[in-house]
């Protein structure tokens, strides 16, 4: 009998909510409801318990109640994720003192409650990418032909609904709120992808030597979490990267290309990283005079106080940066022989779920709606 | 004041497509929705959209399953044009970039569907109605320049001159309360059905039967309204649509003694008869003791019988659906679904360019009804009425532009009329009923009595219940007292559109004493095509109160057959 979990009697949940009310003069401030719901249905519905039953003036976005329309954004216990997406028993799990914590998204200026401006920002980004397809000409009189891997790679992109999770929790755009951001550049890749678009040279050269374009992420992961939708933003990022540096051999004017190739060149010639060999390789590449270029000297210069911060926290000696790191020759063969395997295959390799799909599991997960929160 | 030559209220795929193709046409164009344009309910819509592109195919087996499936009741010349400019309206989206499957020779591929009678179904896995409104609306940041977008604004009320044209929309801006009069020469609606109306449904909570209600008060006729469609595989706890796209990649429905049951009224079609055929047969079972699930109230839905890997790449999002919100893995086990309210075949009265009778108003979408579904929608057709008649709409409204000139009205009285109707429902006391109770009784009301099986008791008690409704909405109070993003108010005017989408419902499923379609009367359990071969129509009269008129059903090509599948 399967949705055991879902035979649950209702429960009792406190919900802590962060409101503002833009023309009341005062400051955001919380306020607490309890509701009651069975454990399996999600904040969005205990939220409009509220709403319907103590207070209508909640301000939340929200319509298909089936992780769709990308309306109910929020954060839940100081996370990002849609509000219909996520079941009550887990939230109050996660939460600190077990009462349930709802604030609008990151990174977007509060309208009102959980209602954030996404046009300030969201789609502000969206539209720098171009998002529109730039057909390849003629245009066929039928469907444009080509591979059904094509298609369902950039469905994934294709997937992405518009939620501003991503956005909510990019610690990039925290840094700089010029960053295009993960939202955005997953868009971007939903054309660069795309077999029938005319322009993926122009489009990646271009993301590429924006210093808020695609050399602008930081790898964090948090936008991968975020997303309820599985579109990876930050895997998206890092094949347009590999797409310009690689296919299009774009060098960019933010060093991008070729600090990707020094990281990828030392890890295969010592096993772990040479902090000291990166700006030179990066500026010149084996070359032994290119550490005296003007560049790379001025990128030293101003590197300096976060060179001078890692060692005195302790994250690098002074040595090791010198010197670089050593592993043991066997280890390092055993590094070497990964980069033989993955660099002598024809197409390059792209672990990518959406496509390959999983691989049958001997043994039938059990069904629990707690994996799926958040 | 905004002024423009095509002025369009909702954007989901009808009115984005309208909005797209007006604007080619040369025109000035508006787009108005109360939310942002991709959370339309359009968004929600998994399956595919058919059109006759195989080789193997034809429009006219397309056409002649629509006229099939509406059980005779759509009118033929409007599902000709229909199933005649498929093909080329989904080449055109997939030339703007909607990322259709392939097959392995690169070409688009199609599944089977409800009620066809070839694969036919285009899609983009099961975010197909997604896909669609995402590139639509690439489309709309294209052109920018030429259609404005106004995006979360309320409309309140369609304008008319003293003609009776319509010339315009009274519209508050959802951010900041104001109010605005917006003039054009052409007004299309295009904001969807009236789903919130029922409870549960698979529709989005915006789904509330805005336009329908405007353009009943304005005097627009509507037409098949009797006819509501239940979606045979929805979650039996939330309403939440399984796509038809499962049983289109041959999944089985099973009783509690593990039967396929489809195999006792559509021994050749089974599961994938039509979805009135299919939900009627669920429901038989539900009621005779043979559902499954703690109360009986359940049905099985089996895609293990599906490849798994198939069912990930095809299916992805419903075996997403069924392990976050029922906590199945459908790859695994069966899931428990029941008939759920799905969509309106009935709407705004309109022909084939989507004008209605009144002069300067169009519809398009589940707003109108052309008639192309008559008694029942085919799974598919409905992104594809979006589209075909959401641009020939577009289309007809800007060549009509062209030669007009802007209206000259004055749009004062009306704007301080809506503005003041809005002021005293904040000011409301609390002596009545909160505004989400009305709306929860009146769901439950229609699920009971408007639904897959109804009768004359029932109807009539429903009709008594939405009269009392009807007044206690008129004094239902809300909470927010505010300006800036007051959503409480916008949902006691919702709930007024909503009363008179389903006293429209009832009265007509009252008045049609025969079964047809998604009309079943328990008291009249047979078709009858001899009196009840037409439309009924209903229009508000003098007095506020709905009347009922016929109007003939168009017959091009298929004389009406006894419907088997």
């Amino acid at each position: 009998m399967p949705a055991e979990a879902h035979d649950k009697p209702p429960e009792q949940f406190t919900l802590r909510l962060r409101r503002y009310d833009p023309e009341s003069g005062e400051a955001p401030y919380w306020d607490e409801h309890t509701v009651e719901l069975a454990p399996h249905r999600s904040v969005l519905e205990a939220i409009l318990q509220a709403k319907d039953r103590f207070d209508g003036s909640i301000g939340v976005r929200c319509s298909c109640r089936q992780a769709i329309c990308g309306s109910c954004g929020i954060r839940v216990n100081g996370e990002p994720a849609l509000a219909c997406h996520t079941h009550l028993d887990a939230a109050k799990r996660s939460a600190k003192d077990g009462v349930i914590e709802i604030e609008p998204m990151g990174n977007m200026p509060v309208l009102k409650d959980l209602v954030v401006d996404m046009d300030a920002v969201h789609w502000k980004k969206i539209q720098r990418v171009t998002p529109w397809l730039l057909p390849k000409q003629p245009v066929p009189e039928r469907e444009y032909i080509v591979s059904k891997e094509s298609m369902v790679d950039v469905t994934q992109t294709m997937g992405c609904i518009q939620c501003g999770a991503c956005v909510s929790d990019c610690l990039a755009m925290e840094v700089d709120p010029g960053f295009i951001g993960p939202a955005a550049l997953a868009k971007a890749y939903r054309f660069v992808g795309d077999p029938r678009d005319d322009e993926q040279f122009e489009r990646l050269n271009d993301l590429a030597q924006d210093p808020q374009g695609i050399f602008d992420c930081t790898h964090c992961f948090k936008c991968v979490e975020a997303c309820p939708k599985d579109v990876n933003p930050m895997g998206q990022i890092m094949r347009l990267r590999r797409i310009a540096t690689s296919d299009h051999h774009i060098v960019d004017q933010n060093n991008g290309e070729r600090h990707e190739k020094t990281m990828v060149g030392l890890i295969r010639d010592y096993g772990l990283l040479h902090e000291a060999e990166m700006l030179p390789r990066s500026y010149g590449g084996y070359s032994w005079f290119a550490k005296f270029t003007p560049a790379a000297g001025k990128e030293l210069t101003s590197s300096l106080p976060s060179i001078l911060k890692a060692v005195l926290r302790g994250k690098v000696s002074i040595k090791k940066a010198i010197f670089g790191h050593k592993i043991p020759s066997a280890d390092l063969k055993a590094v070497q022989a990964i980069y033989d395997k993955v660099e002598s295959r024809e197409e390059r390799y792209e672990l990518n779920l959406y496509i390959v799909g999983e691989d049958e599991a001997p043994e039938p997960v059990a069904a629990s709606p707690e994996g799926s929160a958040n | 004041m905004p002024a423009n030559d095509v002025l369009i209220i909702g954007a989901g795929l009808a009115g984005q497509r309208a909005a797209l193709a007006a604007a080619q046409k040369g025109a000035s164009v508006a787009i108005m929705s109360k939310v942002h344009p991709v959370r339309s309910h359009s968004v929600a819509a998994a399956g595919g959209i058919n059109a006759a592109i195989s080789v193997d195919d034809d429009w006219r087996s397309h056409a002649y399953d629509t006229v099939k499936g509406s059980d005779f009741l759509g009118d033929q010349d409007a599902i000709e044009i229909m199933c005649s400019e498929a093909p080329k309206e989904v080449m055109e989206l997939e030339h703007m970039g909607v990322t259709f499957h392939r097959n392995d020779k690169g070409e688009m591929d199609l599944r089977a569907f409800g009620g066809a009678s070839t694969k036919r179904t285009a899609y983009v896995a099961d975010i197909t109605g997604q896909a669609l409104l995402h590139v639509l609306y690439e489309q709309l940041m294209k052109h920018h320049e030429t259609v404005e977008r106004y995006e979360e604004w309320f409309t309140t009320s369609l304008l008319k001159d003293e003609s009776g044209r319509c010339c315009g929309v009274l519209a508050r801006d959802i951010r900041t309360g104001k109010m605005e009069a917006f003039t054009a020469k052409n007004v299309i609606l295009a904001c969807g059905g009236a789903g919130q109306a029922y409870k549960p449904t698979t529709n989005g909570l915006i789904v509330t039967g805005d336009g329908i209600a405007m353009a009943y008060r304005a005097g627009a006729p509507l037409m098949d309204m009797e006819m509501v469609q239940y979606h045979p595989t929805c979650l039996v706890e939330t309403g939440i649509l399984i796509t038809e796209g499962a049983r289109g990649e041959g999944a089985h429905l099973l009783n509690a003694n593990g039967e396929r049951f489809m195999e006792k009224s559509a021994p050749n079609k089974m599961e994938l008869a039509s979805r009135d055929v299919v939900s009627r047969a669920e429901q038989i079972e539900i009621n005779e003791g043979r559902g499954v699930g703690p109360n009986g109230e359940g049905i099985y839905l089996d895609v293990t019988v599906v490849p798994r890997k198939r069912t990930l790449e095809a299916l992805r999002e419903i075996v997403n659906l069924g392990r976050d919100f029922a906590g199945v893995d459908i790859t695994r086990e069966p899931i428990m679904i029941r008939p759920g309210q799905h969509y309106i075949m009935g709407g705004v009265k309109t022909d084939v360019d989507g004008r209605t009778p009144i002069d300067g108003l169009y519809a398009a979408g589940e707003v109108a009804c052309v008639s192309v579904h008559g008694g029942n929608r085919l799974g598919a057709n409905s992104l594809l009425d979006t589209l075909i008649f959401g641009r020939r709409a577009g289309e007809h409204a800007a060549d009509r532009s062209a030669s007009m000139g802007m209206p000259e009205v004055d749009t004062r009285p009306q704007l301080r009329e809506d503005a003041g109707r809005i002021d005293s429902i904040i000011a409301r006391s609390h002596d009545g009923r909160r505004v989400s109770e009305i709306k929860n009784e009146l769901g439950e009301l229609m699920n009971k009595h408007a639904a897959v099986f109804r009768d004359e008791a029932g109807l009539q008690g429903a009709l008594e219940t939405i009269g009392r409704l009807k007044e206690e909405a008129a004094s239902a109070w809300i909470d927010d007292q505010g300006t800036v993003f007051n959503q409480d108010v916008l949902g006691a005017i919702e709930l007024g559109y909503m009363v008179d989408c389903a006293e429209a419902t009832v009265v007509a499923a009252i008045e049609r004493k025969e079964s047809r379609g998604a009309q079943f009367r328990t008291d009249y359990p047979e078709r009858n095509d001899e009196e009840w071969l037409k439309h009924i129509d209903i229009t508000l009269n003098g007095d506020g109160a709905p009347e009922v008129s016929y109007s003939p059903v168009t017959i091009t090509q298929w004389q009406p057959e006894e419907r088997k599948y």
